[in-house]
């Protein structure tokens, strides 16, 4: 009864194809939109910053990409740490080439240039599928970090290897940099993320979605119908790749500030990571990406907080537990609902929509 | 682009002439030497025995074998080869034997994907999503709403196809067809495993599909009834060759064609 749609008619197909096509949907939606740019803002403590809200938005960015490519095209990726590490590294250069670039500028170049990447490392997926395109990506992974490590030319030939953003603003407030009030590094992921997330739905609910998910389904019958294979994969690859190097630029600028090729762009620590992501949030659902960003993000906070400080084991246990807790989860999550939590959230609503009555 | 040229070609005229057309894989030869036309506007039949190579042709019509000799004249343009896209764009749509949807998406948005070939704004413009892509979602949207109508289907719009019943969802791959407004439709086998009523149904579809949009229908059917009632000219192949063609009642006396079916006498 909470979640019905009766009287709620759609006369013209522009409305009939909107993104929020129930007024509930859009309601909720709103409130929450206002209460993240006009609430949060103003109690967000470095905590919630660094530890929570931020780390959330630039995964949901890249769990975005890697839905684009993996959930709606059907091209298996592993090389999202890769990806993510040219977005982070092409930042680095042209802010040391173009110190007078706006920030948000320089963002959206490292987005682009790596989708040129994706492009290149897209290629094989012409010819193979499945499984050995997931080994093909992997090797992009590991042949783009060792080639930031090898040439010293990326890091500007520090000693360390290590690569350090430098103050940025935007309208006089730090965006980068150490003294980045939490309020702005914020809304900057945030407007970002809203922004980028409309395009990437609206790119799926027209036209060049519509031939992703079409050769993913079917590749032959897509070729049929008019869709030229290559074209359709290396343009997932491109706008995939894109959003995960703007997820790697802001990892790196925004989030990090400072950070080491090898440790920070690690197999282990994005690309598998990111992948859970999408495949507990839900194949192929923009919900289900910020969904998985979200509980990736939270459960460990989570977990520490129950162990540490409401049980008392000692830091390091908690950390060995909950990594025990997590795999765990994952695959208890996987045999349960294959389907991710979008999956599970569509059943809720079917639900709220007949409740009280059982049907 | 030949599309235009389909259409200045007159109904009634040749707008597919095979010639000589001869496939092998390796050793088999699927085709041999088999040549015919298709006139335009008329509901024509491929029939055959399993592995006459019914499917082939119409694999090499829409570019997905490239024949081993011989070549196609498509509206009046001879070409030793076609690709699936380029026959896509020249206005010939094809159904499958097994059914080829997209099964994770609906009813809709399969029928949708029908129109990706005449949606031409570019992915920009898609990614904002305002003025010109939403008029043109609309317009789209309202041609393959027209489908829907026609075949029945608005019960199951938002339904994804995966869970349809098999008889529904050879309904949809028509449609997905249709919504591409094509010139040439190439049906493989549409009524395999369907009952009477499903076989009646798609039949008239069929027939009012190639009366109304006077679409040029190419089909591969095994039930004798449905090809004969529906079809105006018919060629029979036996292992790659082709025995037979004409008007379904000259078929029907046909000696060669009956002893292929029925095996021969001695």
């Amino acid at each position: 009864m909470i979640y019905k749609e009766t009287g709620q008619f759609k006369s013209t197909y522009e409305s009939d194809h909107s993104i929020f096509p129930l007024i509930q949907d859009k309601i909720a939606f709103n409130i929450l939109m206002l209460v993240a740019f006009l609430v949060v803002p103003f109690f967000i403590d470095s905590y919630w910053e660094k530890a929570i809200l931020i780390p959330f938005l630039i995964y949901s960015m890249a769990a975005i990409g890697l839905n684009i490519l993996t959930g709606y095209c059907g091209q298996v990726s592993l090389g999202t740490g890769g990806f993510m590490a040219v977005g982070a590294f092409a930042t680095y250069k042209i802010m040391t080439f173009f110190p007078d670039l706006n920030i948000m500028i320089i963002v959206l170049l490292s987005g682009v240039i790596t989708a040129f990447v994706g492009i290149l490392f897209g290629l094989p997926s012409l010819r193979i599928k499945g499984f050995y395109l997931a080994v093909a990506t992997l090797a992009s992974q590991f042949f783009i970090i060792w080639l930031f490590n090898k040439v010293p030319w990326f890091y500007n030939y520090s000693d360390t290897g290590q690569i350090t953003v430098s103050e940025r603003t935007m309208f006089g407030v730090a965006v980068t940099g150490a003294n980045a009030p939490s309020y702005a590094t914020y809304l900057f992921c945030l407007i970002l993320v809203v922004v980028l997330g409309f395009a990437a739905k609206n790119m799926i609910r027209s036209k060049i979605g519509r031939s992703w998910m079409a050769i993913r389904d079917m590749d032959i019958a897509a070729e049929i119908i008019g869709v030229p294979p290559l074209k359709t994969k290396l343009s997932a690859f491109a706008i995939s790749s894109f959003y995960i190097g703007i997820a790697g630029s802001l990892y790196f600028a925004v989030y990090l500030g400072a950070l080491e090729v090898t440790e920070s762009f690690d197999i282990m620590a994005i690309s598998f990571p990111v992948l859970f992501m999408i495949i507990i949030g839900g194949l192929g659902s923009m919900l289900g990406s910020f969904l998985g960003a979200a509980f990736i993000v939270l459960l460990p906070i989570f977990l520490k907080n129950v162990m540490v400080d409401l049980i008392g084991l000692s830091a390091v246990t908690a950390k060995h537990f909950e990594i025990t807790i997590w795999g765990l989860l994952m695959v208890v999550f996987l045999i349960l609902e294959p389907h991710g939590l979008a999956r599970l959230w569509s059943i809720a609503k079917e639900k709220l929509r007949k409740w009280p009555f059982p049907y | 682009m030949s599309l235009d040229k389909i259409q200045s070609i007159p109904y009634g005229k040749e707008v597919i002439k095979i010639k000589n057309i001869s496939l092998a894989f390796g050793g088999v030869k699927a085709l041999t030497n088999v040549s015919f036309e298709v006139k335009k506007g008329e509901v024509f039949a491929i029939i055959g025995p399993n592995g006459a190579g019914k499917s082939s042709m119409l694999n090499v019509i829409n570019g997905f074998y490239k024949p081993t000799s011989g070549h196609i004249n498509f509206a009046g343009e001879d070409r030793k080869e076609m690709i699936p896209e380029f026959a896509a764009k020249s206005g010939i749509a094809r159904t499958f034997q097994n059914i080829a949807l997209f099964k994770g998406m609906s009813t809709l948005d399969n029928l949708m994907t029908g129109r990706l070939l005449k949606q031409k704004q570019n992915f920009l413009m898609q990614a904002l999503y305002f003025g010109p892509v939403q008029k043109e979602e609309a317009y789209h949207r309202d041609k393959v709403e027209r489908v829907i109508d026609f075949l029945d289907l608005q019960a199951i719009r938002r339904t994804p196809v995966g869970s349809l019943p098999y008889g529904l969802q050879k309904r949809v791959e028509l449609g997905r067809a249709l919504a591409m407004e094509p010139e040439i439709l190439l049906l493989d086998e549409p009524m395999a495993g369907m009952n009477v009523e499903e076989k009646q149904d798609m039949s008239r579809f069929v027939l009012t599909a190639n009366d109304e949009f006077k679409t040029t229908i190419v089909l591969i059917e095994h039930d004798m009834s449905v090809v004969m009632d529906i079809s105006d000219r018919i060629v029979v192949l036996d292992y790659g060759k082709k025995i037979g063609e004409g008007k379904p009642s000259e078929i029907l006396k046909n000696k060669a064609v009956i002893d292929a079916y029925l095996g021969v006498a001695d």
